[in-house]
C-alpha cells in the first residue's frame, strides 16, 4: 500500500454561527494515500468542505489531530500554515477565484513566482489543454476554461496535494468532463495526490478511493478496483 | 418606520466609519466657512458698534498750528456734522523699572467734560480733572504692560520739560483698536501707549495755547468724503496742514481692515477645497454601495418601488451623512470661530466683543455643503434609479481588464504579477484612481498653501531687517530739525553710527490714480537703512527723482521713467512733477524714496531732518537709554531689534496655531480619501486577496498589494498637489495684500517636502487601518461565496 500523505484522527470542528453552534465535523478519521485520486461524496453540510479546509491549512480543527507527512498541522501558527500552503498545497474552488486583472498565464505566474521548483506557466496551462489561451483575461474565458486555469495555477508549483472543492459544481456535464480530464491528466503525469469534493456521485468512478460523508463523519470508504475514464462520465 | 428607512439606518450603521470620514471632510468645509466668515462678521460688527458708540471720526488731519477759530470755518464745510480740534503730539516716556525709553502718544481731552468725537471708553477711574496739569488717562494695554493702576505715576518729557504724571483713568479708544508705535512692526505695549491729558495742560506744554494741531470730523450721511478732504486741506494749508485723510488711511482702522480682508480671502479660498473633496467622497462611497446593492435595488423594483422612491432612498443616505458633517462643522466652526475672535481681541483692543452667530451664515454654510454632497451623489443615485430590475438581479459582469498597449510590447516582463495587478487595477478604474489622486493632492495643496508662509515671512524679515533696515534704533523728532541735529545724536554714548532721514507727507498722483504717502529722504551714502532694488541690491538715490516701492508703483500705474505728480501736504503746499527713477522692493507699507538733499530742494527749505537711524553698541545700551530719556527734542524712538523680536514671537505663535489647524484639516482630507477608497477597494477585492492568501502569499505580501496602490497614487498626487498648492498660495498672497503690507511669494523646497511628508503619514495611517482588515480576512467564507 502507498504511503499515507494525510493522517487525521478524531477531527472535530465546531463553528459558532451567531448564537448557534454548528458541529461541522464530529470525530472524522481519514487517511489519504500518495498518488491517489480520492473523491469525497456527501450531501451539503456533511463536513467534507470543512475537512478539506483543515487538510489544506485554511482552517484548524476544534479537536483531533491532523498530520501531513511529518508536519503536524493541528496547532500550526498562521505563518506556518501560510508556508505549508505555499509549499505543498494546490487549491481548486467551485468559483475559480482567478484574479480578474491578470491573464491566464499571469494568474499561473502568480504561483510560479513564489514556488521553489515550479513548472513553466505555459507548461501548466498546456497540461490542462489551454496552451492556446495564454494571454486571455478571465473575462475572456468560458467557465470551464477559467476552472482549468485555476487547476493550472494550482498544480504549477508541483504541489504534493491538490485539493478541489466542487471543481465542476458550476459547470455543465460536457465542460465539467474537460475539467475532470485535466485533473486526471495532472494526477497521471505528476502523480499529485488529489482530493475532490463533490456531491455528484457519477464522479466517484474516476477515483482510486471514495469516502462517503454524513453528519460530520465518514460513513463508508471503498476502493475502486477499476477506474472509469473521465470521458466516460456524464451527469 | 418604513422598511426602506429602517434599511437606511442599518446601512448607515454598517457604513459608520466611512460615513464619518466623509462627514469630517464636509465638517472641515463648513467649519472653515464659519471660522472665516464668523470671525469676519464678529470683528466687523464689533468694530461698527464700537465706532458708532464712541463717535469715531470719519476724517482726520494734522496741522502745525492752527488757531482755534479755524474750527468754525471747518464746521462750515458742506457735509461736516461734527468737528473736534485737539492737540496730538508724541513724547518720550520715562517709566520706573523699565530701562527702555517708551513713546507716549499725547492726545488732548477738552478743557472739561468728555470728547464729542473719538470718545473714550472708561475701564476704570475717572477722566482727569478739568484744569489738572498732571492727571492723565492711559490706554489699557499700555497700563497692563506696566501693571499700572489708578494712581500710578510715570515720567514724560513734554517739549523738553520732564514731568511726573498721575494716572486717573484707564481707557480704551476706537482710534487705537490697533496701537502701533512709530517705526514698529508689531504692537509693543510696553514701549508704546496713548496718554490723554486735559487740553490746557497739553497746550501749555507744547506752546499751543489757543491753537490745535489735529482735527477730526464726523461727516453727515451721504456727504462726499473726497470733497470734505479737499476743503479741509484748503483751510489747513495756511497752518501747515499735512493733508487730511479718511478712515481708510487711519492706521488702526487700516490694520483692522487688512485683517478683515485676510479673513474674507480665507473664507473664499479654503471652503471650496473641502466641498469638492467631500462631493467626490460621497460619490465614491455611494457608487460602491449601490453596486453592492444591485440585487436589492432590482428586488425593490420588482416588488413595485418606483425609480423616484429608490433615488430618494439613496439621496436620504447622502442627506444623513451631510447632516452629520454639517452638525460637526457647526460645532467645530462655532468653537474655532469663537477662539479666533478671542485671538483677535488679543491684538485689537475692543471694550466688548460681539460674537455674531448669524443664523443666515449657518444656513448658507449648511446649504452649500449639502448641495455639494447631493451634486456628488447625483450620478450614483441616477444610476440606481435607472437600473432595470431584470439586469439588477443578475450578478454584474466580471470587470474587463486589458493588457498594456494591447500586449504588443511587454514592458512588464520583469515586474512581479502582484505589481501588474496593482497597475492594471489603477488603470481599470482611471476615473476613480484620478479622483483619489486628486483628493490626496488637495490635502497636499492645503499644506503647501499654509506652510509656505513660514518661508515667506522668514524671507520678508531677512529682506526688511537684515538687508534694508539694519539699524538698531530710530529717533523721530517732534518736528523737523536742522541737519546739525544729526551730530547731537551721533554724540550720544553708544551710538556707533548715525544716519539722518527726512519724512514728508505727500499726495502722489498719476492721472486719476492718487495716493497719500510719505516720501523718505535718505542720504546718498546710506548704510543703515538702505533702499533695495527688485533684485535686492542696494540702490543709491540720484540727485533728483523718486524711487517707488513696487506695490505703490503698481497702484499708481507707474513704471521707471514715468513722471509722477507730487503735491506736498505741508506748510507750503508745493506741487512738482518728478521722474520715477527706480522701482524698488517693498513689503511693508507704500514706500517712496528720494535723496535727502533733493527732497529739501523740492521743499524749498534748508537741509533738515525728521529723525536719525542708529547702530548701537550693545555694551553701552544702559548709558544710551538713560541719556535718551533726557533728550528734550526726541518725540519717539523705535527699537528695531526689539521690534523684530516681538514680531517674530507673535508671528511664531500665530503660525504655530495656523499650522496645527491646517495639518489637522489636511490630515482629515487625506485620511478621508484614502480610508474610503481603501475600504472600498478592500471590499471589492476581498476575493482576490483571499485567493492570494490561499495560494500561499503571506499577509505582508497581500497587504502590500493594497498599500502599493495607495503609495503609487500618493506619489502621483504629490506634483499635482504641489502645483495646486502653489496656485492656492498665490491666490492667498493676492488676497492678503493690503496697503500696509504684502507677503512676498517665496516657495521653499522644504515646504513641498514637509507637505508631502505630512500627507504621506496620514495616508500611511489610513492604509494601515485598512490593512488590519486584510490581515483578519476570513479566507474560507470569502472564497466559498459567489461575487
Amino acid at each position: 500500500m502507498a504511503e499515507a500523505v494525510f493522517t487525521a484522527r478524531g477531527l472535530t470542528k465546531v463553528y459558532r454561527s451567531g448564537e448557534v453552534e454548528v458541529h461541522a465535523l464530529r470525530g472524522a478519521d481519514i487517511d489519504l494515500y500518495s498518488g491517489e485520486v480520492s473523491v469525497m461524496l456527501g450531501p451539503s453540510g456533511s463536513g467534507k468542505s470543512t475537512l478539506l479546509n483543515i487538510l489544506g491549512g485554511l482552517d484548524r480543527p476544534t479537536a483531533g489531530t491532523v498530520r501531513f507527512r511529518d508536519h503536524e498541522l493541528t496547532n500550526a501558527s498562521e505563518r506556518e500554515l501560510t508556508r505549508y500552503r505555499r509549499e505543498h498545497v494546490g487549491f481548486v474552488f467551485q468559483f475559480y477565484n482567478l484574479i480578474p486583472s491578470l491573464t491566464a498565464r499571469e494568474n499561473v505566474s502568480l504561483v510560479t513566482e513564489i514556488a521553489t521548483a515550479p513548472m513553466k506557466p505555459e507548461e501548466a496551462l498546456t497540461l490542462v489543454g489551454l496552451g492556446h489561451r495564454l494571454d486571455h483575461f478571465p473575462s475572456q474565458l468560458s467557465g470551464g476554461e477559467q476552472q482549468r486555469v485555476a487547476i493550472a495555477r494550482a498544480i504549477a508549483k508541483r504541489p504534493d496535494v491538490l485539493l478541489c472543492d466542487e471543481p465542476t459544481g458550476a459547470l455543465d456535464s460536457k465542460i465539467g468532463v474537460l475539467v475532470l480530464e485535466a485533473l486526471d491528466q495532472v494526477n497521471q503525469t505528476l502523480g499529485t495526490t488529489t482530493a475532490i469534493i463533490t456531491h455528484n456521485a457519477s464522479i466517484q468512478g474516476m477515483a482510486h478511493r471514495v469516502f462517503n460523508f454524513g453528519d460530520g463523519r465518514i460513513t463508508s470508504t471503498h476502493v475502486n478496483e477499476t477506474r472509469v475514464k473521465p470521458s466516460e462520465i456524464s451527469w | 418606520m418604513k422598511a426602506l428607512d429602517r434599511k437606511l439606518l442599518r446601512d448607515m450603521k454598517r457604513l459608520w466609519a466611512q460615513s464619518l470620514a466623509v462627514a469630517f471632510v464636509m465638517a472641515a468645509g463648513v467649519a472653515t466657512m464659519l471660522i472665516g466668515l464668523g470671525a469676519y462678521n464678529s470683528l466687523s460688527e464689533t468694530r461698527a458698534a464700537y465706532y458708532e458708540r464712541s463717535q469715531f471720526a470719519d476724517v482726520f488731519a494734522f496741522a502745525v498750528r492752527a488757531p482755534k477759530s479755524v474750527s468754525a470755518e471747518i464746521r462750515q464745510i458742506a457735509g461736516v456734522g461734527q468737528v473736534e480740534t485737539r492737540i496730538v503730539r508724541p513724547a518720550l516716556l520715562d517709566i520706573e523699572g523699565f530701562d527702555l525709553p517708551a513713546t507716549g502718544y499725547f492726545t488732548s481731552l477738552p478743557a472739561s467734560g468728555e470728547s464729542s468725537l473719538n470718545k473714550l471708553h472708561l475701564r476704570s477711574g475717572r477722566l482727569p480733572e478739568p484744569g489738572s496739569l498732571r492727571e492723565v488717562a492711559v490706554s489699557e494695554s499700555f497700563a497692563n504692560a506696566h501693571k499700572f493702576k489708578i494712581g500710578s505715576r510715570f515720567g514724560a518729557i513734554l517739549n523738553g520739560a520732564k514731568r511726573r504724571l498721575t494716572i486717573t483713568a484707564i481707557v480704551l479708544s476706537a482710534e487705537y483698536i490697533y496701537a502701533l508705535g512709530p517705526g514698529d512692526m508689531m504692537p509693543d505695549d510696553r514701549r508704546f501707549g496713548i496718554v490723554w491729558m486735559r487740553e490746557p495742560a497739553l497746550a501749555a506744554a507744547f506752546n499751543l495755547e489757543g491753537a490745535f494741531n489735529n482735527v477730526s470730523l464726523r461727516l453727515l450721511k451721504g456727504a462726499s468724503a473726497a470733497d470734505v478732504l479737499q476743503s479741509l486741506d484748503r483751510i489747513l494749508q495756511r497752518y501747515g496742514g499735512e493733508g487730511a485723510y479718511g478712515r481708510e488711511d487711519q492706521l488702526s482702522h487700516a490694520f483692522l481692515d487688512a485683517e478683515l480682508q485676510q479673513l474674507s480671502a480665507m473664507s473664499r479660498i479654503m471652503p471650496p477645497v473641502f466641498l469638492v473633496v467631500s462631493a467626490f467622497l460621497i460619490n465614491m462611497v455611494l457608487s460602491r454601495l449601490i453596486s453592492l446593492e444591485r440585487e436589492q435595488i432590482g428586488l425593490f423594483k420588482a416588488i413595485g418601488y418606483s425609480p423616484a422612491s429608490i433615488a430618494f432612498h439613496y439621496a436620504k443616505l447622502v442627506l444623513l451623512i451631510s447632516a452629520m458633517g454639517v452638525a460637526i462643522g457647526f460645532a467645530a466652526g462655532t468653537w474655532l470661530s469663537y477662539g479666533l475672535t478671542l485671538l483677535y481681541t488679543k491684538f485689537f483692543h475692543f471694550p466688548y466683543r460681539i460674537f455674531v452667530v448669524s443664523p443666515r451664515l449657518y444656513a448658507i454654510a449648511g446649504l452649500v455643503s449639502v448641495t455639494a454632497a447631493l451634486i456628488g451623489s447625483m450620478r450614483s443615485v441616477a444610476n440606481a434609479a435607472a437600473l432595470s430590475p431584470a439586469i439588477a438581479m443578475q450578478a454584474p459582469a466580471p470587470p474587463v481588464y486589458r493588457r498594456f498597449w494591447s500586449g504588443r510590447i511587454q514592458p512588464l516582463n520583469h515586474v512581479s504579477q502582484l505589481t501588474i495587478m496593482v497597475l492594471r487595477h489603477i488603470f481599470r478604474w482611471p476615473l476613480r484612481s484620478l479622483l483619489t489622486t486628486l483628493g490626496i493632492a488637495f490635502s497636499v495643496a492645503l499644506l503647501v498653501s499654509s506652510l509656505f508662509t513660514v518661508g515667506s515671512i522668514t524671507y520678508m524679515i531677512d529682506v526688511t531687517f537684515d538687508r534694508a533696515d539694519r539699524q538698531d534704533s530710530t529717533f523721530t523728532f517732534g518736528e523737523a530739525r536742522p541737519a546739525q541735529a544729526l551730530q547731537e545724536v551721533a554724540r550720544l554714548p553708544g551710538v556707533l553710527s548715525a544716519e539722518p532721514f527726512r519724512i514728508v507727507v505727500v499726495n502722489l498722483s498719476n492721472g486719476h490714480y492718487t495716493k497719500r504717502v510719505a516720501i523718505s529722504g535718505k542720504p546718498a551714502a546710506m548704510d543703515l537703512s538702505r533702499v533695495l532694488d527688485l533684485e535686492l541690491r542696494p540702490v543709491s538715490l540720484p540727485k533728483s527723482g523718486l524711487a517707488l516701492g513696487d506695490t505703490l508703483a503698481a497702484k499708481l500705474h507707474l513704471k521707471r521713467g514715468d513722471i509722477v505728480h507730487v503735491e506736498i501736504l505741508g506748510r507750503n503746499r508745493l506741487e512738482a512733477d518728478v521722474p520715477v527713477i527706480d522701482i524698488i522692493q517693498s513689503y511693508i507699507g507704500l514706500m517712496a524714496f528720494m535723496d535727502i538733499h533733493a527732497l529739501s530742494q523740492l521743499l524749498g527749505e534748508s537741509p533738515s531732518i525728521s529723525g536719525v537711524h542708529m547702530l548701537l553698541d550693545p555694551a553701552q545700551s544702559d548709558r544710551f537709554f538713560s541719556k535718551v530719556k533726557e533728550q528734550p527734542t526726541l518725540a519717539a524712538m523705535a527699537l528695531q531689534r526689539i521690534s523684530l523680536a516681538k514680531f517674530q514671537e507673535t508671528i511664531a505663535e500665530n503660525i504655530n496655531i495656523q499650522i496645527a489647524v491646517y495639518v489637522g484639516l489636511a490630515s482629515i482630507i487625506a485620511f478621508g480619501v484614502v480610508y474610503n477608497s481603501a475600504r472600498i477597494q478592500f471590499a471589492e477585492r476581498a476575493r482576490e486577496l483571499a485567493s492570494l492568501r490561499v495560494l500561499g502569499f503571506t499577509q505582508f505580501e497581500v497587504s502590500r498589494l493594497l498599500l502599493l496602490e495607495f503609495a503609487l497614487l500618493t506619489l502621483a498626487a504629490m506634483p499635482i498637489g504641489w502645483a495646486l498648492g502653489y496656485g492656492l498660495a498665490l491666490a492667498l498672497v493676492e488676497g492678503f495684500q493690503s496697503d500696509l503690507y504684502r507677503l512676498p511669494f517665496i516657495m521653499l523646497r522644504s515646504t513641498y517636502a514637509y507637505s508631502a511628508l505630512i500627507v504621506m503619514a496620514a495616508v500611511a495611517v489610513s492604509a494601515l487601518v485598512v490593512r488590519r482588515r486584510a490581515n483578519n480576512l476570513d479566507l474560507v467564507s470569502v472564497l466559498k461565496t459567489r461575487d
